[in-house]
């Protein structure tokens, strides 16, 4: 994991006493709501329902024990003991005061932590592969390439006022993990003929009101063009992406307004006056792919005869490797999805006692370092056979061992009402319904690998439209009212889901998801999954009857 | 007026001149479309002269005249609209423009250091007052991970 350098920690600190300057001018009075909305947001500071929110980047979503046991101290000193993970892996936490923000910045800084550009029409924090450098099938691992971004991206003078939010992700592995053709820069590290890795540059994906799939504006991209193609298509966005209406900034109106042709050709026109000054060498590149050495493996791991014997004996324990755990490209490891995703905790929660309890396992059993997902989970990434029963008994004791990672309960869920003060609809509460009508766990594997995501609002930050099941709230006379949508997917085979007909009320959405799951079963032959029965039979089947009764 | 030029507060010693004004003696300011327009009487002015460029406007239109201009200001019609930080990186990186950049308009005090950076050198503010503090945040960052126009 990137170890900061004296310059990085000096920059960090000198952004806390900025932003606590900021802070301090606007509190007297001496900056405007407007003026000071824009400053707080590019720090991560929303003004929310109940009090401001706090959103911390988890940079491509990697954390190490130190700074888990960092969040906990937040969550008991200036929060109500606990956080929330998002689906850009980053941190957020929802009852700070104003005045202490700075403080919390500089507690996040002395273990190089920090909420720049989380928020605001700017460089978002770059995400990742949350098997990033363990999965077997990688290219290449992109976290080295995330962090020279995220350097890049830190301060950027240029593009910190941009028409609209600006979010950048990468992939190293053949499988996409990371959504990137959802985002308004995706990177893949692909191979060329020549048998060289490179970047595969796709732009104007993303969710949100007007979902879109991101297209391939260059098939291969030198690696030490990164910066200067990033800084191109940045400026002809900065330079004509629209600026009179907030739905229609992001990059991808843009790319769709002037055609993909014509967008790439301003872009390659720009790069080409640009890229000879900003090439990466090869040896900055090589000092940053050191800081992500592998650990160090034990090589006898494998060796160990307990794992199989537990795998045997206990079915429970058989369970979770199954369903939480996932293949390593060290043999004798796996990597383990910590769940956020209990059936009676908000998704995507944890209390101040769970982070320091799993800043204590990672330590123990996995390096000392924690992965957070897109899907609101966290991962132990480099775990020997012979600790997987020990964690799991002891995650189980901390009810993060739910065995429900990739099913109908592992939902991605928005704050909603409960908290954002821009959802039309709750989120929480129908969650934990859905977990109660699916509390049969045989049940509930024999469905397998369903997404469901759910947002209270259009602004889509639980990615819905990209749900195998999507739900969104809407807002009808005053009333919370959910849209649903079947097939859309973030993985390779990207797709959006489709409208499966008018909204339904609230007190219907779970039965309506139960109604979706059995006509899945009946529907499916022998282990086809949910995504693909919905592409082979149509939405028809579960229109019918899901509005059978209306 | 004063206005931040070079890292000092400094009296202003530009004549902003608007579209149907008669032209005055001394440093003028005019607008992009008036440069286009009486272009050759204003290189016979005895003083020197400004061009002001809003957001929208291309810089790269400008390209060939800049040797005659010894300033370019820049106006924020709003502190968010960003394209003023790319027109000011392009005069200085692409175009190697030598003459005065300022910054005028809505801009605010906190965004005078990322403006500096691209390039821009001399600043107006709405507020005279706040000067002294916009001055003081060019010194908020010691390190930095992009190179800085000059």
């Amino acid at each position: 994991m990137y170890q900061y350098n004296d310059n990085d920690q000096t920059l960090i600190e000198q952004r806390v006493a900025q932003f606590r300057r900021q802070t301090e001018s606007y509190l007297k009075g001496d900056i405007s709501d407007d003026q000071f909305r824009a400053l707080r947001l590019m720090n991560g500071l929303y003004i929310q329902t109940h009090a401001p929110m706090l959103r911390i980047a988890g940079p491509y979503g990697l954390f190490n024990a130190k700074q888990f046991r960092k969040l906990a101290h937040i969550a008991r000193t200036y929060d109500k003991n606990y956080c929330h993970f998002t689906t850009r892996q980053n941190v957020q936490f929802n009852w700070p005061q104003l005045e202490r923000v700075p403080d919390i910045l500089e507690e996040l800084a002395s273990v190089q932590m920090h909420a720049i550009q989380t928020s605001g029409n700017c460089l978002r924090n770059t995400s990742s592969d949350h098997l990033a450098g363990i999965c077997v099938d990688e290219i290449e691992d992109p976290r080295p390439y995330c962090e020279i971004i995220r350097q890049w991206t830190t301060l950027h003078p240029e593009f910190a006022y941009l028409p609209r939010k600006f979010k950048i992700a990468v992939s190293g592995a053949k499988h996409d993990r990371a959504a990137t053709q959802f985002h308004d820069i995706g990177l893949h590290l692909v191979t060329n003929d020549a048998g060289e890795i490179g970047f595969k540059v796709l732009v104007g994906g993303g969710l949100g009101r007007t979902p879109i799939i991101g297209q391939v504006i260059r098939p291969y991209l030198e690696k030490k063009h990164l910066l200067s193609y990033l800084e191109a298509i940045l400026r002809i966005y900065n330079l004509f992406g629209r600026r009179d209406n907030k739905y229609k900034a992001r990059i991808k109106i843009l790319v769709k307004e002037s055609g993909l042709e014509k967008f790439a050709e301003l872009v390659e026109n720009e790069w080409l006056l640009i890229r000879d000054n900003l090439e990466l060498d090869a040896g900055r590149i090589d000092a940053i792919k050191a800081q992500f050495a592998p650990p160090a493996y034990e090589a006898n791991a494998a060796q160990d005869a307990s794992f199989t014997e537990h795998l045997a004996d206990n079915k429970a324990f058989a369970t979770w490797i199954k369903y939480n755990t996932a293949e390593h490209k060290i043999v004798g490891y796996r990597a383990v999805f910590v769940s956020l995703k209990a059936p009676d905790s908000p998704p995507g929660d944890m209390t101040d006692t769970q982070l320091d309890a799993v800043a204590d396992l990672a330590d123990r059993y996995s390096f000392g370092e924690i992965r957070s997902t897109h899907r609101q989970n966290l991962i132990l990434a480099d775990v020997k056979q012979a600790d997987l029963f020990p964690l799991w008994q002891q995650l189980d004791a901390l009810k993060l061992a739910t065995p429900n990672n990739g099913t109908a309960t592992d939902i991605i869920c928005c704050p909603g009402l409960d908290f954002c003060s821009l959802a039309n609809a709750g989120t929480i509460g129908i969650s934990k319904e859905i977990n109660d009508a699916l509390d049969d766990l045989d049940y509930l594997h024999d469905i397998g690998d369903v997404k469901i995501n759910m947002s209270g609002c259009m602004n889509g930050c639980a990615h819905q439209s990209v749900g195998h099941i999507g739900v969104l709230g809407v807002d009808k006379k005053g009333a919370e009212w959910y849209q649903l949508t079947l097939g859309g997917s973030s993985e390779n085979e990207a797709a959006i889901g489709e409208r499966l007909g008018p909204s339904i009320a609230k007190d219907q959405v779970t039965q309506a998801i139960t109604t979706i799951l059995a006509v899945y079963l009946k529907q499916r032959l022998d282990d086809e999954s949910f995504l693909d029965t919905v592409k082979r039979v149509g939405i028809t089947p579960f229109k019918e009857q899901v509005y059978a009764d209306h | 007026m004063q206005i931040i030029k070079d890292k000092q507060i400094v009296d202003d010693s530009w004549h902003y001149v608007a579209d149907e004004a008669e032209l005055e003696n001394g440093n003028i300011t005019i607008s992009l479309a008036r440069w286009k327009k009486d272009r050759a009487q204003l290189l016979k002015a005895n003083g020197k002269v400004g061009v002001r460029i809003g957001p929208a406007d291309s810089v790269d239109e400008l390209a060939a005249d800049l040797k005659d201009l010894a300033l370019i200001e820049l106006d924020f019609p709003a502190f968010a609209d960003g394209r003023i930080f790319s027109h000011a990186w392009l005069l200085r990186a692409r175009y190697h423009y030598q003459g005065e950049i300022r910054a005028t308009g809505k801009l605010m005090a906190d965004q005078v250091y990322y403006l500096s950076r691209v390039g821009v050198n001399a600043f107006n503010l709405e507020k005279s007052e706040d000067l002294p503090a916009a001055l003081s945040t060019l010194n908020d960052f010691s390190v930095n991970y992009q190179k800085s126009i000059c």
